[in-house]
């Protein structure tokens, strides 16, 4: 379970992805995002502004971006998809 | 799926009556169509103003029959076929060699080889273990490779040398570390008998760091290409004693040595060119190809002189790597003669077949010496070209720390991760880890493209340099402005006269690469009356040369200081193109405050803010640039970049760095985000506290101040300020200040 700091943290994350953040979700946030390139998650812009496709890179020069299924219509939603994953691979547990 | 159509141009400007040679690689469908546009805005945002070229009717218009066309990257020296060469019996070669990758396969240190039919000779690194090795071919099917068997160290120097005996067949190897480590096991030398019998005479070149492949539409290809450095190569025409190799190292020697010697090749000298000379009386000189990195410490560099010039004996050393590019070396698909009345403005060849697209992007100017407008919109083509095919988007674990979100990809970024040999940009590193310190225009550039998006451009459009700077063209275009247009390489080779005629200069978003010839244009312009602006953010940061031989490639050396991707080595700050210092202008005794009024302070690349006006705003001279803007307002609290006109790279006045003391600061940004940093240079001791949230420095500042003769400057501190000028259709306090500044910098009349 995440901590009592981390749970406010993870809440203000999934109400503001982007933007100003805490100094205790900014510390979770450089760890999730300042992961390594092997299969870490970007996303490729399919319509301008409207729709993103989630994929992974795969930190290997010259080796393909991995496409995945998984589309966006938004930004947010994207990277709060993104911190679950990451957050389940990093600290073993599922967030809701 | 991959983007199936590339092209490039000869040339980055043109005037009417001048020609642009267009090379395309297509296979996209049989044939494709190529149509010149006039590129208005280049961001298919559906928030902001849209997606706007305009198709323009010319000869070069048309159906063009597809072909593919292909790069072959990574530099070598290349001389050319000789008598002496060619009957290469028995031989020495030698050199001294820091390996970059010595575990990455075969390597060619200096080859005399025809792969056709696998005859000739090469001292190399072999695939096998990485240790120093001979490989001898009878061009009959049998090929042997020699090695020491003592895997090599990366970034140590070495000497190494290769011998063979054709009467004995006999083959010797030397691998010298020139290190000290005293357990490690890397010396070696090898005595054995060669199996491969009588090597064949055969003209294919003499090539240092890859070996010779074939020739391909006149293009010299190779492979086996060597990661690191080279440094005093030597060719002997016999077996040279061990103290014979030692007199080698230098030159002169005794003339009996001297009668042995083939070629030793001093790549100290020409270092500005491409040349490569041979110091023995065979003259037998050569050239580089795709620029290898030149002005690099060789093996006896002592630390004590940091200016190859002044030591250029200690700077005998190439660095070459695998994916050097210089020139994608195309054929010529069509040409574009300009039309007189073509009026001047950035234009591109768009290129489309099979559902793929593509546009070449190309400055028209006005007439020589026939200005069209007062107002001259100046394109940053050398900043273009710094971050030309950029990969930090791939292979950077830094960019989403940096983005403060996902990194965002499109079809460009895809195809250049795939497409390695397209180069990379002064923000890369080459595959061995070393930095990009040359950039070339003579290749696609696929970040340099209309509907480009960049994924260090924020929220909302995320839009960077070249297409970021579509913004202000659709300004101009949308304000009904007249203005011209010349790009920075123009700026380069012509100096004053380029902008000289001009009332106003306009800058791009983010001018941040500039050679001494353009500071030096822009500062007696400034003299004269001009005026200048600088609707960006860090502008004038890093000084570039361009090459005095050949067309379309700059230089930058990261130094010691500044926001730097990769680092210089040590001793390797001054350019090969021309000897003077590089790293950031500041270090060379020019902050751009002195120039702009303002200079890089801080950056991040999430959202992006306001500015609110400063005391300085209220006061009478500057009251023309508020005209219609409310005291109180907000100053572009909106945008297509970040949503504000404050963000991604922040400029601010200083004094203390040269900022004209009667410069009127009147707007400073404000509610940065903590993605946001104070850049390095500012920062003596590293000290917590250097986020937008709690850092004062951590600002953009908007700044007005007069030069001589009727002159004025007016920044805006911010890259993201031209991605709020369209904002509500134009109607809003940045379109309206920028707006005020131009009507009144286009008057002549003084301040």
């Amino acid at each position: 379970m995440p901590s009592e700091v981390e749970s406010r943290a993870i809440e203000e994350f999934r109400k503001t992805p982007i933007g100003h953040h805490s100094p205790e979700l900014q510390v979770i946030l450089n760890e999730l995002r300042g992961q390594p390139m092997e299969d870490k998650h970007c996303l490729v812009c399919t319509k301008a502004n409207r729709e993103w496709q989630l994929a992974k890179t795969s930190g290997v020069r010259g080796k393909p971006v991995k496409m995945l299924s998984k589309k966006f219509t938004n930004l947010e939603d994207a990277e709060w998809y993104v911190f679950k994953q990451r957050w389940k691979q990093l600290r073993g547990e599922t967030l809701r | 799926m991959l983007m199936k159509i590339t092209g490039y141009a000869d040339k980055i400007s043109a005037a009417p009556g001048e020609t642009i040679k267009f090379m395309v690689n297509s296979e996209a469908g049989k044939r494709y169509r190529a149509d010149i546009v006039r590129l208005i805005c280049g961001d298919e945002n559906p928030d902001g103003p849209g997606y706007r070229e305009k198709l323009v009717k010319t000869a070069a218009n048309g159906s063009y029959k597809s072909r593919k066309q292909v790069i072959h990257a990574g530099s070598f020296v290349e001389i050319g076929a000789s008598d002496v060469l060619d009957g290469l019996e028995s031989f020495t070669m030698q050199a001294f060699i820091w390996p970059t990758t010595p575990e990455k396969g075969s390597q060619a240190i200096i080859s005399k080889w025809r792969d056709r039919d696998k005859a000739g000779a090469a001292l190399l690194i072999t695939k096998e273990n990485g240790s120093v090795a001979l490989c001898l071919g009878n061009g009959k099917g049998k090929i042997q490779t020699i090695n020491t068997g003592k895997p090599l160290i990366a970034r140590e120097w070495y000497f190494v040398a290769a011998s063979y005996d054709a009467k004995s067949k006999t083959v010797s190897l030397v691998q010298e570390p020139l290190h000290g480590y005293e357990t490690k096991s890397d010396r070696g030398s090898v005595r054995r008998k060669s199996s491969v019998g009588r090597v064949p005479r055969h003209d294919a070149p003499l090539t240092m760091g890859a070996y010779f492949k074939k020739i391909d539409k006149g293009r010299t290809v190779c492979g086996g290409h060597f990661n690191g450095k080279i440094d005093s190569p030597r060719i002997t025409n016999r077996v040279l004693s061990a103290s014979e190799m030692q007199n080698l190292r230098s030159w002169p020697v005794n003339p009996e040595l001297t009668n042995a010697v083939l070629g030793a090749w001093d790549f100290s000298a020409d270092i500005m060119g491409l040349k490569v000379t041979d110091l023995s009386p065979n003259q037998l000189h050569g050239k580089i190809t795709q620029l290898p990195a030149r002005a690099m410490t060789g093996w006896n560099w002592t630390g004590e002189e940091m200016n190859w010039t002044k030591a250029p004996e200690q700077y005998g050393a190439i660095h070459f790597h695998d994916d050097d590019l210089y020139d994608a070396e195309w054929q010529v698909d069509f040409e574009l003669t300009i039309p007189k009345g073509m009026k001047s403005g950035v234009y591109a060849a768009r290129l489309r077949g099979a559902g793929h697209e593509d546009h070449i992007p190309f400055a028209v100017r006005a007439p020589r010496g026939k200005p069209t407008a007062k107002v001259l919109y100046l394109m940053a083509t050398a900043s273009y070209q710094a971050y030309a095919n950029e990969h930090m988007n791939a292979d950077a674990p830094v960019g989403q720390l940096l983005a403060g979100r996902l990194v965002q990809l499109d079809k460009f970024n895809l195809f250049l991760n795939e497409h390695r040999e397209y180069g990379a940009s002064n923000y890369d590193s080459h595959s061995d880890g070393s930095g990009v310190c040359y950039s070339s225009r003579m290749r696609p550039i696929l970040n340099m493209r209309p509907k480009h998006r960049m994924w260090i451009g924020a929220t909302e459009s995320t839009l960077w340099q070249f297409n970021a700077d579509t913004h202000i063209t659709d300004w101009l275009e949308a304000m009904n402005i007249d203005y011209d247009v010349i790009t920075d390489e123009d700026l380069h080779y012509e100096g004053l006269a380029a902008i000289e005629d001009y009332n106003v200069v306009v800058s791009g978003s983010h001018p941040e690469y500039h050679s001494i010839e353009m500071w030096d244009a822009m500062v007696a312009y400034q003299q004269r009356g001009g005026r200048l602006m600088y609707l960006g953010a860090n502008g004038w940061y890093w000084r570039i040369q361009y090459h005095s031989e050949v067309p379309g490639v700059i230089e930058v050396r990261r130094n010691e200081d500044g926001i730097r991707t990769w680092e210089a080595r040590t001793g390797e700050y001054y350019f090969s193109f021309s000897g003077e210092y590089g790293g950031l202008w500041r270090r060379n005794g020019r902050p751009p405050q002195q120039l702009l009024g303002v200079g890089f302070t801080a950056q991040g690349f999430d959202i992006s803010s306001y500015y609110v006006r400063n005391p300085d705003s209220y006061k009478a001279k500057v009251k023309f640039i508020f005209e219609g803007i409310g005291k109180n307002e907000k100053i572009g609290d909106f945008g297509l970049i970040g949503n504000g006109a404050a963000g991604l790279e922040l400029d601010r006045a200083d004094r203390a760095l040269g900022t004209p003391p009667d410069t009127y600061v009147i707007a400073s940004s404000v509610e940065h985000t903590d993605i946001y940093l104070v850049v390095c240079e500012e920062m003596l001791v590293s000290t917590p506290g250097v986020g937008g949230h709690e850092n004062e420095l951590v600002r953009a500042d908007i700044t007005f101040h007069e030069t001589q003769n009727g002159g004025a400057v007016w920044s805006t501190g911010s890259i993201a300020w031209a991605g709020s000028l369209a904002h509500n259709n134009y109607r809003n306090n940045v379109s309206r200040m920028t707006k005020n500044v131009l009507k009144r910098f286009i008057n002549p009349k003084p301040f």
